[in-house]
């Protein structure tokens, strides 16, 4: 994984609350086999509206979405994160995250931002009227800032990630490896678990 | 201090805690399907890992199979006799078998006596038990809990996760307790009582819970009605959701096929009835409910804490406190095409769907089957009644219920997800209405532009009579 200090992009703000999985990438686009390859299954039936804030200019070379409350309920799928991150996005803030998709995100390296409802709001009041803002999140000092282009902090937020996730997330480091770290003491786990639980051997 | 259930099994399964780390928790059971597990399996090869646990670990293919000209074990995924037909589908499918004989791994495939929704075969087989972790790269993962289990649903990552460790960091969740008195009037639900859970803590209000269902209503509740409340911890946003192991719980298991037996079985009882939530164990939050006031519940939005009885009118949202609630109600109604103050009994429907991991069960077939026993479904209306597993199934047929379902004109399938997600052949059309049995209402859900209204079997079978939202005491 790409290691996550601090990104600066342009942001758009996605004004819709309760955003579920099945929006970010509904089930059609979930028979693929691979990563990869998921961007145009992004809000696949939102985008069909012309009006939509993906179809407008503004939505080109975006790296920050701002959603509203409760973004990423629903399904379990990965494929919502990796979707996001095809279309190049490398954070998403709202005010609060369903939370396995949250944990997909730290995993796959989209960080999830989470906000007050009022500072959510106001970003995206400040996206409306300026879309050319530029909006920081630093995961070194948990906040996020907001800035006309080369101009000085208009607003700014802290925000809220445990210790260790954000380390493994500055460190770029798998899960899997930190884990493999602690393998004798899975295996003297193992050795102690009661004999009658169940295997998936077949039984007569 | 005493410790939650959930606290319970946690603590029993940790395998290394440390200051500033996540616990590394045991996994009992991984279950896995083709939609969430080719990319775990891929990164596996990747990094040259192995499975750790094949035989904890069961696979099913349930999402993307069809459940129609299913008629056995053993149909080719390709050419002539091959129910099959999207090609992409059945790249998934052959990549999870490849998978499973390349690791190891026990697969149900379509088909098979064992196959079915993984939330529908592992607990009737006994997989699925008190005290256990369970997880699966699916969100509704939550219904074991209903064995007194802690489930949870995980994304590829963990999936790939737990294949090559057996464990997954995990931060420890909040305790959240749902306390529902009384006892559910005739003629109300399980399903009622979880959408009426939902409808009053809102999708978001289980962040970062397990929610643990007691209370005097949960305990008359069968297995099947454990099972569908569970089922939708994860449409109120908990991390899990479970209910104390009881004596349903214990004659449930008995004699499944991989329950304990003999001294294993003892042994077994006495650690379940040591896991039920001591008296003085604080929860976080508490909410209660009285079972006694309720009545059948149906959602009228685009998310499944829009719900409210049936005997109510489509809400105006002109009325909501909130502006959030007020602007997400008014996009589901434009969605819905639906006009505030319609009464929900008017709204017409032309699709109406019995099955899924929420209500797929052969209690839940029964009850709709009582409900259209000597009935016709209404003109215009298509029913599909889909049995989780193949074992629900062949228990249906011994009983005689798919020739209720047949001659009141309703479709007998296969087990699979079906209709409950459109990614299989069993989907609706952009504008189509349903009544549906199934745990979401989300935009699309059922297949592009389609409408769902979540109901219990009972109010989905009266609906399908009527071909208008009807409770069955309405016929
Ligand atoms: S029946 Fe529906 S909710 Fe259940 S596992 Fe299948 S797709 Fe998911």
């Amino acid at each position: 994984m790409e290691p996550f200090t601090t990104h600066t992009g342009r942001a758009i703000p996605l004004r819709r609350s309760n955003v579920d999985t099945d929006q970010i990438i509904p089930a059609e686009y979930l028979k693929r086999v691979s990563r990869i390859g998921f961007a145009d299954g992004l809000f696949a039936a939102w985008r069909a509206d012309p009006g939509f804030i993906l179809n407008q200019p503004v939505a080109d070379g975006a790296t920050v979405l701002v959603a509203g409350p409760d973004f990423g309920i629903g399904s379990s799928r990965e494929h919502a994160v990796w979707a996001l991150s095809d279309y190049g996005f490398r954070a998403v803030i709202s005010a609060r995250f369903g939370d396995i998709f949250r944990n997909n995100a730290t995993k796959a390296g989209l960080l999830p931002v989470p906000v007050s409802p009022q500072f959510a709001e106001s970003l995206q009041d400040a996206l409306e009227v300026t879309p050319d803002t530029e909006v920081t999140v630093d995961l070194v000092a948990r906040e996020v800032r907001v800035a006309a282009p080369g101009g000085p902090v208009e607003l700014s937020a802290p925000f809220d990630i445990d210790d260790y996730t954000r380390w493994r997330l500055m460190e770029g480091l798998d899960d899997i490896s930190l884990t493999l770290r602690y393998a004798d003491e899975i295996t003297s786990f193992e050795e102690d678990r009661p004999h009658w639980l169940p295997t998936a051997d077949a039984v007569a | 201090m005493g410790r939650t259930l959930a606290q319970k099994i946690w603590d029993s399964h940790v395998v290394h805690r440390a200051d500033g780390e996540p616990d590394l928790l045991y996994i009992d059971l991984h279950l896995i399907h083709e939609v969430t597990s080719a990319q775990a399996f891929d990164g596996l090869r990747l990094a040259g890992r192995g499975v750790r646990r094949p035989d904890l670990t069961v696979a099913t293919e349930d999402h993307n199979v069809p459940t129609l000209g299913v008629s056995g074990p053993g149909l080719p995924l390709t050419g002539p006799g091959s129910p099959v037909t999207d090609p992409v589908s059945r790249v998934q499918v052959e990549t999870l078998r490849k998978n499973c004989a390349e690791f190891g791994i026990r697969l149900f495939p379509m088909g098979d006596a064992g196959q079915g929704i993984v939330h529908v075969i592992s607990p009737q087989q006994g997989l699925t038990q008190p005290g256990m972790t369970i997880v699966c790269g699916d969100s509704h993962t939550s219904t074991h809990g209903a064995l007194g289990a802690l489930a949870f649903g995980i994304g590829t990552y963990e999936v790939e996760h737990v294949l090559a460790t057996q464990t997954l960091p995990q931060q420890p969740p909040a305790q959240m307790a749902v306390n529902v008195t009384g006892d559910l009037p005739y003629g109300v639900t399980a399903k009622d009582l979880i959408l009426a859970v939902i409808a009053k803590i809102g999708t978001g209000g289980g962040v970062g819970h397990v929610i643990e269902y007691r209370g005097e209503a949960l305990r008359n509740l069968s297995m099947a009605g454990r099972l569908t409340v569970c089922n939708m911890s994860i449409e109120a946003g908990a991390r899990a959701g479970l209910i104390a192991p009881d004596d349903t719980t214990f004659s449930y298991l008995e004699g499944r096929p991989h329950a304990p037996r003999g001294a294993g079985w003892e042994a077994a009882l006495d650690y379940w009835r040591s896991l039920p939530t001591d008296a003085d164990a604080p929860f976080d939050r508490e909410v209660t409910l009285d079972a006694a006031a309720l009545t059948p519940f149906v959602t009228w939005g685009t998310n499944p804490g829009q719900a409210a009885p049936l005997t109510s009118s489509v809400p105006d949202p002109d009325t909501m406190d909130d502006a959030g609630d007020r602007a997400t109600a008014l996009r589901a109604l434009t969605y819905m095409d639906l006009t505030p103050g319609t009464p929900l009994t008017d709204i017409q429907v032309n699709t109406v769907f019995v099955g899924s991991c929420t209500n797929g069960r052969l209690e839940d077939l029964r009850a709709a089957a009582d409900v259209l026993r000597g009935k016709k479904v209404a003109d215009g209306v298509r029913m599909l009644v889909v049995p989780g597993s193949m074992d629900v199934k062949a228990a249906a047929e011994r009983e005689g219920l798919d020739e209720v379902f047949t001659a009141a004109g309703a479709q007998w399938r296969s087990a699979g997800c079906s209709m409950c997600l459109g990614m299989n052949p069993d989907t609706m059309a952009p504008g189509e209405r349903s009544a549906s049995t199934s745990n979401r209402n989300f935009e699309g859900r059922q297949g592009k532009g389609s409408r769902t209204h979540l109901v219990s079997p009972q109010v989905a079978a009266a609906t399908a009579v009527t071909g208008r939202l009807t409770a069955p005491a309405d016929l």
